[in-house]
């Protein structure tokens, strides 16, 4: 328990919305021990990247947030004033944005915006701050990094800035870091790069991360444990050799599917995919969110609403009723062609 | 088809909203809400058209002539003030020449309307084709267009409308003119922007790539896309000509006595203002119900028609 | 930076030309100068001399480059009326007029910029209400009328203020406020809606994950990128403000460049005309200019390149 960085538990954001209320987030849990990787996966409005900046405290205004439990260092971080929020913020935890290009203040120098954390919570000198920075800067790969404090947001390539990103997230050198698909908007060739950079870093500093992410090629690699959400609830959840190796949900195996395994997919061999389009998460959903698209659907997945169940002996968390009967099963429609 | 049954009412069941229940209301019926349920839009269009009812039957709802001058019953005042000479005749009471007010009022109105659009139509003519070719053709076009607008910016609007107004000699006719040949800069700054954003977008290239003439494709592609900020910008232009042509007649420039212009009458009225403040604020009060009135429906349909923007 | 700042500078200079051009031809508009000098109903052989004197019988491109030749060397050409060279008298006047626009811009400023952040900042609150209200009454209020209005409220029913003249700063106050007025709702609105882009852009959520105070991301990274459209905008309100001092200075009877080009209009004073509108308009190309400057210092994009 000492090292639990931090504990989710029953974590729900809705936001208000023309039509009623989006339950974008539903009963989330999960925690972070240190020097642990939670990768958190799914597509895109499944509630992955609400759940980290609620965790945050960053929802925006309209957003409501509510958990059971929501710890870091075993300090409740719900609840409290937003003053004691900003304490933590860029100090005890820190974050990565999706966007690079647009995450950075364009009126200041890298200098000052990587400085400005440190500054804002500890009780050091401008040199030492600029120390420190140059310091960082050279640890996630930049080079001249003497020069690069003075330069200005537009003058970096996309890749860079989110070094420069990753390094103000360093700074204070905090417990948490999490990272919100921190290569999605980077070239193919620099995604791997950064990945492999905060793996690398987690390591070093001996921090939690939560990476948020599609990439799940990276994640196999790089992962303590795996989160897999649909529709703002967690579907499935365990460890990385758990999770990819036994797939027990319906959905984890599609989005196995989808991706080619090197050695084990054929030439030749079509991908999988998941028919069908996410629910609308506005209002009450009765049931499996994933039934709409569920291709071993039953008349008992639409009726009550299904637990996240433990397998036997594990950590290993599923949320499907038929998750025992399906062990062996394909997930996806694949056509197989003759 | 029997399995497309299935798998719809499978995704009703699941939650999953299907493109016809997404698209409930129509956009007709949207566009209706949201105008009604819109105050300044329905306020200002309220306010307006009675002021163009003022305008257009002048004549028939004046309760004297405008102009029929009688000095035995000059400053007679309004009807709310407590003064015996107050009259349900004169129920706006009447200026320094015996003129009865209201009627001087409803005839201002028309002068104010018709300089207003005059000026605008002229001013929108102008400033909407400098601006979409700017934005339309770029490059040079777009350079030379843009010099122009600073141009003009950079000259006084009031003082150069005012130096030819004194040189060439003031009517109706000369103030819409000069106005009209003066602030076209607004329409052809909006103009260009909106038609660049048009001109970027996929089905302008598509058209070109078909082989559209430039003429085709300004009038079938650009001009119903950029129409809804031309009829923006129309409305705030035209309450700006109207301003200006009450500051040009206030100052003796504009709309020549005895014509009935509110900011002539206002101008009239300045040396009594301190013993009648009435006679400034009856007029003042029109002039600016009515700029207030073009304005919110300017900003009520921008709104309306593109409440992605609103903020 | 050099080569924005030339570049701009060329179309300044060009700009200035163009409109020297224009004020020039200004004089031409009605056909013969020397008639509108000698009025309706003069003599053939005064408009015969009128035009002599004046020079109007030279081709005009020569009369053109002479008068550019002078005004670039500081002579704007003699009165009609007063019979005094015209640079003496504008230059004599100006100042005051310099003043009250910036007494004015100061005053719509300090009004409309604090405004438009607290709309934007609580957006739907009562800040927001009252300032959008404040800024629709103030677009739709003639300046002439708001300034007369002023007088009789505060002027003669308060007797707050004195009403004419220019004897202390006490009368710079309300023809201050009625022409700074007038530029509070454009600026009020462009500081609001800039200050909503910016606050709900991502380097503002970058700020507060650093846990950054409120203030400091209001401040230090909010208001910094959203004031720069705003520096573009006041310059050019500045210069409509020169232009709208004409109607304020003569409420007011303030005696400065726009009450001079009143007289001089009514006067038909040509040369006089001219050169405040080419005056007019050089000061409003030096405002924009030096506006551009500061906005290249403000946003690095601009500056370094």
């Amino acid at each position: 328990m000492s090292d639990r960085i931090l504990s989710v538990e029953g974590l729900e954001v809705s936001l208000p919305v023309p039509t009623g209320t989006l339950n974008a987030v539903q009963g989330v849990s999960f925690h972070v021990e240190r020097g642990e990787t939670v990768c958190i996966v799914g597509e895109s409005g499944c509630g992955k990247s609400l759940t980290a900046l609620a965790i945050m405290d960053l929802l925006p205004k309209r957003a409501r947030r509510t958990a059971r439990e929501l710890t870091l260092l075993g300090e409740p971080i719900i609840g409290v004033s937003e003053s004691a929020m900003s304490d933590l913020r860029g100090n005890r935890m820190a974050m990565i944005f999706q966007e690079p290009m647009t995450s950075l203040n364009p009126a200041y120098t890298i200098g000052n915006q990587l400085e400005e954390a440190l500054l804002r919570h500890r009780k050091v000198s401008r040199a030492q701050a600029r120390e420190r920075a140059v310091h960082l800067l050279e640890r996630v790969g930049i080079t001249a990094a003497g020069q690069r404090l003075r330069q200005y947001p537009h003058q970096l390539s996309g890749g860079l800035r989110q070094r420069v990103m990753i390094a103000m997230a360093l700074m204070t050198g905090p417990d948490l870091i999490i990272a919100d698909e921190p290569t999605t908007a980077l070239d193919v060739t620099i995604q791997a790069q950064i990945l492999h950079l905060l793996a690398e870093l987690q390591r070093e500093f001996h921090m939690g991360l939560v990476l948020i992410t599609h990439d799940l090629g990276v994640v196999a690699r790089i992962a303590t444990r795996v989160v897999v959400m649909y529709a703002g609830q967690v579907v499935e959840t365990g460890t990385a050799a758990e999770v990819f190796g036994a797939p027990r949900h319906p959905y984890t195996r599609g989005l196995l599917d989808c991706i080619p395994i090197p050695g084990k997919t054929k030439r030749g061999e079509r991908l999988g995919t998941i028919p069908g389009m996410v629910p609308s998460l506005v209002g009450h959903m009765q049931g499996c969110h994933f039934a709409g698209r569920c291709n071993y659907v039953v008349d008992a997945c639409r009726e009550a609403p299904i637990s996240l169940t433990a397998t036997p002996g594990g950590a290993h968390q599923v949320r499907c009723i038929r998750a025992d009967e399906l062990i062996g099963e394909r997930a996806t429609a694949r056509e197989d062609v003759a | 088809m029997a399995e497309t049954t299935i798998s719809r009412s499978t995704l009703a069941r699941a939650g999953v909203q299907t493109a016809e229940e997404i698209m409930a209301p129509t956009p007709g019926a949207m566009m209706r809400r949201r105008v009604f349920g819109h105050f300044g839009l329905m306020f200002g269009g309220f306010v307006l058209l009675v002021i163009i009812f003022m305008a257009l039957f002048a004549n028939v709802i004046s309760p004297h002539d405008a102009y029929d001058q009688q000095l035995g019953r000059k400053l007679i005042p309004p009807i709310w003030h407590d003064s015996p000479k107050a009259t349900w005749s004169h129920p706006f009471g009447t200026d320094h020449l015996g003129r009865d007010y209201l009627s001087r009022l409803y005839h201002g109105a028309q002068v104010s309307l018709l300089i207003g659009f005059s000026a605008m139509i002229i001013s929108g003519l102008i400033g909407t084709i400098l601006g979409v070719m700017a934005g339309y053709f770029g490059g040079r076009v777009d350079m030379a267009v843009n010099f122009l607008i600073t141009t003009r910016l950079s000259m006084p609007v009031i003082l150069v409308a005012l130096a030819v107004v004194s040189i060439i000699g003031s009517s109706l006719n000369v103030v819409i003119w000069v106005l009209g040949l003066l602030i076209w800069d607004r329409f052809a700054v909006v103009m260009r922007s909106a038609t660049q954003q048009v001109r970027s977008l996929e089905f302008v290239t598509a058209a070109e790539a078909l082989g559209c003439s430039h003429l085709r494709i300004l009038l079938t592609e650009i001009a119903p896309n950029v129409m809804n900020h031309l009829i923006v910008v129309a409305t705030l232009e035209m309450a700006h000509a109207i301003l200006l042509e009450a500051a040009l007649s206030f100052l003796g420039l504009g709309v020549q006595p005895p014509t009935p212009s509110w900011g002539l009458m206002i101008a009239e009225a300045k040396g009594l203002m301190y013993f009648d403040p009435w006679l400034i604020a009856i007029p003042g009060v029109a002039l600016f119900m009515l700029v207030l009135s073009i304005n919110l429906v300017g900003d009520g349909l921008r709104d309306v028609t593109a409440p992605e923007n609103r903020s | 930076m050099a080569i924005f700042a030339l570049k701009r500078l060329g179309v300044a200079i060009l700009v200035a030309l163009t409109v020297s051009l224009i004020t020039f031809s200004m004089v031409y508009i009605s056909g013969d100068p020397a008639i509108t000098i000698a009025g309706e109903g003069a003599r053939i052989e005064d408009i015969e001399n009128i035009r002599r004197f004046y020079g109007f019988d030279r081709p005009i491109f020569v009369q053109y480059l002479e008068w550019l030749w002078n005004a670039i060397h500081g002579d704007l050409g003699r009165s009609f009326s007063l019979r005094v060279p015209v640079a003496d008298v504008i230059f004599e006047r100006l100042p005051t007029t310099m003043l009250l626009g910036a007494c004015a811009i100061t005053f719509g400023l300090t009004l409309a910029i604090p405004l438009g952040v607290l709309a934007a900042v609580k957006p739907n609150s009562i800040f927001d209400r009252a300032a959008l209200t404040l800024a629709v009454v103030g677009q739709a209020m003639p300046t002439f009328w708001f300034g007369l209005t002023l007088i009789l409220v505060f002027g003669v029913m308060l007797r707050w203020l004195p009403i004419t003249g220019q004897d202390s700063w006490w009368n710079f106050v309300m023809p201050a406020v009625a022409l700074g007025y007038n530029v509070a709702p454009a600026v009020m609105r462009l500081t609001r809606a800039g200050m909503l882009e910016v606050l709900a852009s991502d380097y503002i959520r970058t700020a507060r994950a650093k846990g950054l105070r409120p203030m400091t991301v209001l401040f230090k990274h909010a208001l910094r990128n959203a004031v720069i459209p705003v520096v573009a905008l006041a310059a050019v309100q500045f210069g409509f403000m020169l232009g709208g001092s004409i109607v304020i200075e003569t409420i007011f009877q303030i005696n400065g460049l726009g009450y001079l080009a009143w007289e001089s209009i009514q006067r038909k004073d040509l040369p006089m005309m001219q050169a405040i509108v080419l005056i007019l308009s050089i000061i409003y190309v030096v405002i924009t200019f030096l506006a551009d400057m500061l906005n290249a210092f403000l946003d690095p994009r601009i500056r370094v390149t």
